[in-house]
């Protein structure tokens, strides 16, 4: 398969040898990289928001002004935007994810399994930038009336149901961030579902179960860890999304607890002020947003990928 | 004995929840048809001659395209690409081929953890170590965020395919007495090109769309393109703009932006696919005959 050349026999050895021996260690070198960008990353982050940590402390995480002239910055609303849209997103994409995902593998006839799982994955790979096209210009509208004004009409009753409805803001930012995670969500749940053993299936029906009361008590249980998993790895996503968030989350840096109310989330924060920022605490305030942000995704992914781990490595015990 | 209304009830529980799921996955491939069939539509209508040989044009003036920022996006992806290749293909070999157990985990770990970074942190930090440290926001720093992004990817998928190269394949090299990493990168690489190559689209498609991290990075340009160490206009960052704008006619550019955009991403995606699913069908690459002795052969069950 390779061309062996005729060559001087000692000098293509002794060559092939040195090779052979840094090979290796270059594949190491770059291997390192990787490493060693994630590294970078965290003492970066780390010493570019040393300004404003010095200026502000802790304090920062539980301060909510940010005033660019008189140099006061704090990240409680965009904290709590970010935990709030992400909430949103998960409320309703968990059970339309968990719901296709049982769909794909106990429900759908064969020939349709390929195909409807193939559009689904599609929608994961459609640029942010377009979905938040498409929401500023088709969910907006929609989310201003006929949702908000109806759930303002119905239900204004509750706090977090008051409030003009602008279209833009939490709810609009939430709807958009479970379109983006349904995807994930979906074909990590599949592939959990998927990997529950046959005689979990026929046993249950066995005794009689329907085949909703097979999914639920001998399918879903089995595959617990992989799902959970799922939906950490999509929360993961939703805390880190920027483009399309900040496309319909109205960018206004203010805690109220309505979910029609426009806010910001730590990503759009840095998305929308990052090129203007002037240097100095304004820089620094947004970089330790950005070490936030970082730190707890990086929890997020530590706790999905262990729980996904668990799942692959106790498939043939009966967890 | 179970009674008959129990027995009602159970079915028609049955029934409801199984609709319930059906409704569900139905939903869910309604909201990529009215993503897809919104873009497409508006996109198209949008989209003309002048919006891909014409330079934007300054406000208030009708007309001008994208050709710039097009051309911008093809730079960039190249740039992200030169740097993301070598290095997610030697850590692919190294993870597949050379690695023990220990390191190749903690080096896996890291990159799945570099794969869940949020992109927009990814654009500070090449802010930080390479616009601040060279005074400019230029293509080359969009091409470094852009290349953080894609190499864990294509590691991973390189290392996947490569460990897919049965284990004989690897014997006959090295018993036909070449060196080690003769038999790795003139046979087993080789082997496994289709599944790096796949990686590589993938990685090109995933950063194809990236916006965040070229906010302040590639930053966006009037000029056109300047060099590497010159701001530059990509096609994500014009979209957002446009978008953002009041202008009817800015917004429909974004349209047909986005109509190009996602026809890119959308065909790599699907090319990518076809590519995979036709190595799946196909059980013997290169008159070699798979063995199906390692897990990591369960794609060819």
């Amino acid at each position: 398969m390779v061309p062996v050349k005729r060559e001087n026999k000692w000098r293509t050895n002794r060559f092939a040898h040195i090779v052979d021996k840094l090979f290796p260690n270059m594949t190491l070198v770059f291997a390192l990289v990787i490493v060693a960008i994630l590294v970078g990353l965290i003492i970066v982050l780390n010493t570019d928001a040393i300004p404003a940590f010095s200026k502000f402390g802790f304090s920062f995480i539980s301060s909510t002004s940010w005033d660019p002239v008189k140099e006061n910055f704090g990240a409680l609303p965009a904290i709590f935007g970010t935990l709030l849209s992400s909430f949103i997103g998960l409320v309703i994409a968990v059970p339309i994810s968990l719901g296709a995902a049982i769909f794909l593998v106990e429900i759908a006839p064969t020939w349709l399994r390929g195909p409807a799982s193939l559009i689904i994955e599609m929608l994961a790979a459609i640029p942010s930038v377009i979905i938040g096209l498409w929401g500023l210009f088709v969910l907006v509208p929609f989310v201003r009336s006929p949702i908000e004004s109806w759930l303002g009409d119905k239900l204004g009753f509750f706090p977090f149901f008051q409030g003009p409805p602008f279209g833009v803001g939490f709810l609009a930012a939430g709807m958009i961030l479970a379109i983006m995670v349904i995807p994930i969500i979906t074909a990590v749940s599949r592939d959990a579902i998927r990997a529950v053993p046959d005689q979990q299936r026929e046993a249950m029906l066995a005794v009689g179960a329907t085949r909703w009361e097979m999914i639920r008590r001998a399918v879903l249980p089995y595959c617990r860890s992989g799902l959970v998993g799922g939906v950490i790895l999509g929360l993961g996503r939703a805390l880190g999304e920027t483009m399309a968030v900040t496309m319909v989350i109205g960018n206004s840096y203010q805690l109220k607890a309505s979910l029609f109310s426009p806010g910001a989330t730590i990503a759009s924060k840095i998305a929308s002020e990052f090129s203007e920022a002037s240097g100095g605490a304004f820089t620094g305030s947004l970089i330790e947003l950005a070490l936030i942000l970082f730190a707890v995704t990086l929890l997020v992914n530590v706790v999905a990928r262990v729980l996904l781990w668990r799942m692959t490595s106790v498939k043939g015990s009966s967890e | 004995m179970m009674s008959e209304t129990t027995y009602l009830r159970r079915k028609w529980f049955n029934r409801l929840m199984l609709g319930l799921s059906s409704t569900a996955a139905g939903l869910a491939i309604l909201i990529l048809g009215l993503i897809l069939g919104y873009t497409l539509a508006r996109g198209i209508g949008a989209l003309n001659l002048d919006f891909l040989t014409q330079a934007a044009k300054p406000v208030g003036e009708v007309g001008g395209g994208m050709r710039n920022e097009i051309f911008g996006t093809l730079i960039l992806i190249g740039l992200g690409s030169i740097i993301a290749i070598p290095v997610g293909l030697m850590s692919g070999m190294f993870l597949a081929e050379f690695a023990s157990p220990k390191v190749a985990s903690a080096v896996r770990f890291a990159a799945d953890i570099l794969a869940g970074v949020p992109s927009i942190v990814v654009g500070v930090f090449a802010y930080a170590i390479v616009v601040q440290p060279l005074h400019s926001y230029s293509a080359l720093s969009a091409g470094v965020a852009l290349a953080i992004i894609m190499i864990p990817v294509i590691a991973r998928t390189a290392e996947e395919s490569l460990k897919l190269v049965p284990n004989s394949m690897r014997e006959a090299a090295l018993a036909l007495g070449i060196s080690r990493w003769r038999a790795v990168v003139g046979v087993i690489v080789p082997g496994a090109m289709t599944g790096i190559v796949t990686g590589i689209m993938l990685g090109v498609a995933r950063i194809a769309g990236e916006t965040a991290p070229l906010l302040f990075t590639a930053l966006g340009s009037q000029f056109g393109v300047q060099g590497l160490l010159n701001p530059i206009g990509a096609l994500p960052l014009q979209i957002y703009n446009y978008a953002l704008s009041p202008y009817p006619d800015w917004q429909q550019q974004a349209w047909a932006g986005a109509f190009l955009l996602i026809m890119l991403v959308l065909g790599i995606s699907i090319l990518v696919r076809w590519i995979s699913s036709r190595r799946n069908n196909r059980p013997v690459i290169r008159n070699v005959k798979r063995s199906n002795k390692n897990d990591n052969d369960i794609r060819f069950g």
